[in-house]
């Protein structure tokens, strides 16, 4: 059995919120919001979160638990042990593969914020104009120096270094630390942004006026299958779920130990630095200072853009003072936002090599570590080329819904609902509503079927790199032609890259299973 | 900002920060089960 533990209740549930609270929660949200009906999106938004989100979040609590229970720590063996056919553990590869992947791009994502915070106290952006400071984040993706790299590594080491101390010794105390300081940060922030007045240190709207933007809503707008689309699709990427770092970090309870409150208390704690943090900070600033037309304009291309090339100038024209504490607060809270959902992503590969390969948590921390490097790489070198956006598109996008889609219909359908829902219960602090025994049966699966379906075209032009042959057969200058080509080029190399890793992961789990075999450790 | 928008804003914060708030004191005044249990803080407490 493994030794690792969680010290208490109250550090799981912040280490479960610190995996679901993301960047996404403060830059994703708020756009997907204005893009989507406004005030409004929170109707399908919720709808969502209670038809999918919550109970994927149970699922995923009880199969980790249950998996913990037969001494498994990371997806391939928990799906596995749910049911006796050998091709589970297989689909528990994406458990694995989507973790290495995602933290591949992710920890280069964490370190632009910590790289930020230095600047703010730097004072780099004193003076500068907004095109200026929006050069300096060109520059910096550009490796015009070798600070993103520094950062980079630096970033991957710390991850490494929490990691190694374990459970308890490490993800907990982070997340002890990460989570309320988030809130705090962010709290200021928002704060800040809805007391902003008009006239204000150049300000030409007052907050509320941001935030009327936001939340103005468009009733219409909850009819159209996009919309929902759009509020199904935040949720899934809000929660974490389908990535297997959910399972690896539940199967350290016990079984006679809850789930079902913790879920919620971790579900619900997201949702709040989401809805009621995330909707309050950038938006109401950025209007404030750049009127609505802009930032219209601005949030077509997401919302990193706002977050690392806008508002560090608007919060310049807040004074020397508020625009180091105000850089400080918001980058520290991006990277207390991505740290704590890395160092989740960590957790099920060393799971994996310390119960099929009994190596030491240091070894396998480290090992975790080497393999980002290498995976990461290619997205530092050649992130203006599209690898980093390659890398989000199938491991941060694609292999999620894959994933919770079939492990829903595992849960629900092959494992069984009887089972399942003694399984949700056992332990329980709370009484769980019984109408989710049908929702999880039907209604979930129906909606995760739903997104992986519209996702298909989606699948299908990248694949065929349509969208970039259509531009290319348009395009006249050379310039333009040989951009395009070296993105299909690298966009290629970096599919080719993920599924080799997926590939070694599965043959890695192959090697575990014939190893079982051989010391007669059965698998299910 | 419109009453509307307004409306939207405070219902749904308001009702977000409740379950959040509740769900987290929940966690915290639910007395732990006996040992031995699934967190090691509280390991050396009588059994």
């Amino acid at each position: 059995m493994s030794k690792e533990s969680w010290g208490t209740r109250v550090g799981l549930v912040l280490a479960m919120a610190g995996n679901a609270v993301g960047l996404g929660n403060f830059l994703r949200f708020p756009v997907q919001a204005i893009q989507n009906g406004g005030g409004a999106f929170i109707i399908p938004y919720l709808v969502c979160f209670l038809l999918m989100g919550i109970p994927l979040l149970w699922v995923e609590w009880s199969m980790g638990r249950f998996g913990g229970k037969h001494g498994h720590h990371s997806t391939p063996f928990i799906l596995d042990s749910m049911d006796k056919r050998k091709f589970w553990k297989y689909i528990g590869v994406f458990g694995i593969f989507t973790n290495l992947a995602v933290a591949a791009y992710y920890c280069y994502l964490e370190s632009w914020t910590l790289s930020w915070v230095w600047h703010s106290i730097s004072r780099t952006f004193s003076g500068q104009t907004q095109e200026q400071v929006a050069a300096v984040f060109g520059q910096y993706v550009s490796l015009s120096s070798w600070e993103p790299i520094v950062f980079w590594i630096i970033c991957l080491l710390l991850n490494t270094w929490i990691l190694s101390k374990g459970l308890s010794g490490g993800v907990e105390i982070a997340s002890k630390i990460g989570m309320p300081l988030l809130i705090l940060f962010g709290a200021v922030l928002a704060y800040l942004a809805i007391t902003m007045k008009a006239g204000d240190h150049g300000a030409i709207n007052a907050g509320s006026v941001g935030l009327n933007f936001l939340w103005d809503p468009d009733f219409s707008s909850i009819w159209t299958a996009k919309v929902w689309l759009a509020a199904a699709g935040q949720i899934f990427f809000t929660l974490s779920v389908g990535m297997g770092s959910i399972q690896c970090y539940a199967s350290y309870v016990k079984s006679k130990d809850d789930i079902a409150l913790n879920a919620m208390s971790a579900g619900w704690m997201n949702e709040f630095v989401e809805v009621v943090l995330g909707s309050s900070i950038i938006i109401p600033i950025a209007v404030g200072y750049l009127g609505i037309d802009k930032v219209v304009e601005m949030t077509q291309s997401g919302g990193l853009g706002l977050g690392f090339k806008t508002l560090p100038y608007l919060f310049e024209q807040w004074g020397p003072t508020l625009a180091v504490i105000c850089g400080v607060f918001w980058f520290g809270l991006l990277f207390f936002a991505g740290i704590t959902s890395s160092l989740a992503m960590g957790t099920p590969c060393m799971g994996f090599m310390m119960d099929e390969f009994k190596w030491k948590r240091e070894r396998s921390a480290w090992a975790f570590g080497a393999a980002i490097l290498v995976l990461g790489l290619p997205t530092v070198l050649f992130f203006n080329e599209g690898v980093f956006d390659e890398y989000d598109y199938w491991a941060g996008t694609v292999s999620l819904v894959v994933f919770a889609m079939v492990e829903i219909i595992l849960f629900a359908w092959v494992f069984g609902m009887d089972k399942g829902w003694k399984e949700i219960n056992a332990g329980s602090d709370m009484k769980v509503p019984t109408v989710f025994r049908f929702i999880i049966k039907y209604i979930t699966p129906v909606i995760l079927l739903y997104v992986f379906i519209s996702n298909i075209p989606g699948i299908v032009n990248k694949i065929s790199n349509s969208d970039i042959k259509t531009q290319l057969a348009a395009a006249t200058d050379e310039t333009v032609i040989t951009q395009l080509n070296e993105q299909m080029f690298y966009g290629n190399v970096a599919r080719i890259i993920l599924l080799l890793v997926w590939l070694g992961v599965a043959y890695l789990v192959y090697v575990a299973y014939k190893k079982r075999m051989r010391e007669g450790r059965f698998t299910s | 900002m419109t009453s509307t928008a307004l409306l939207m804003m405070v219902i749904t914060e308001v009702i977000i920060t409740a379950v959040t708030f509740y769900f987290f004191w929940k966690v915290l005044i639910t007395p732990p089960r006996k040992e031995p249990d699934s967190y090691s803080e509280n390991d050396d407490e009588k059994r």
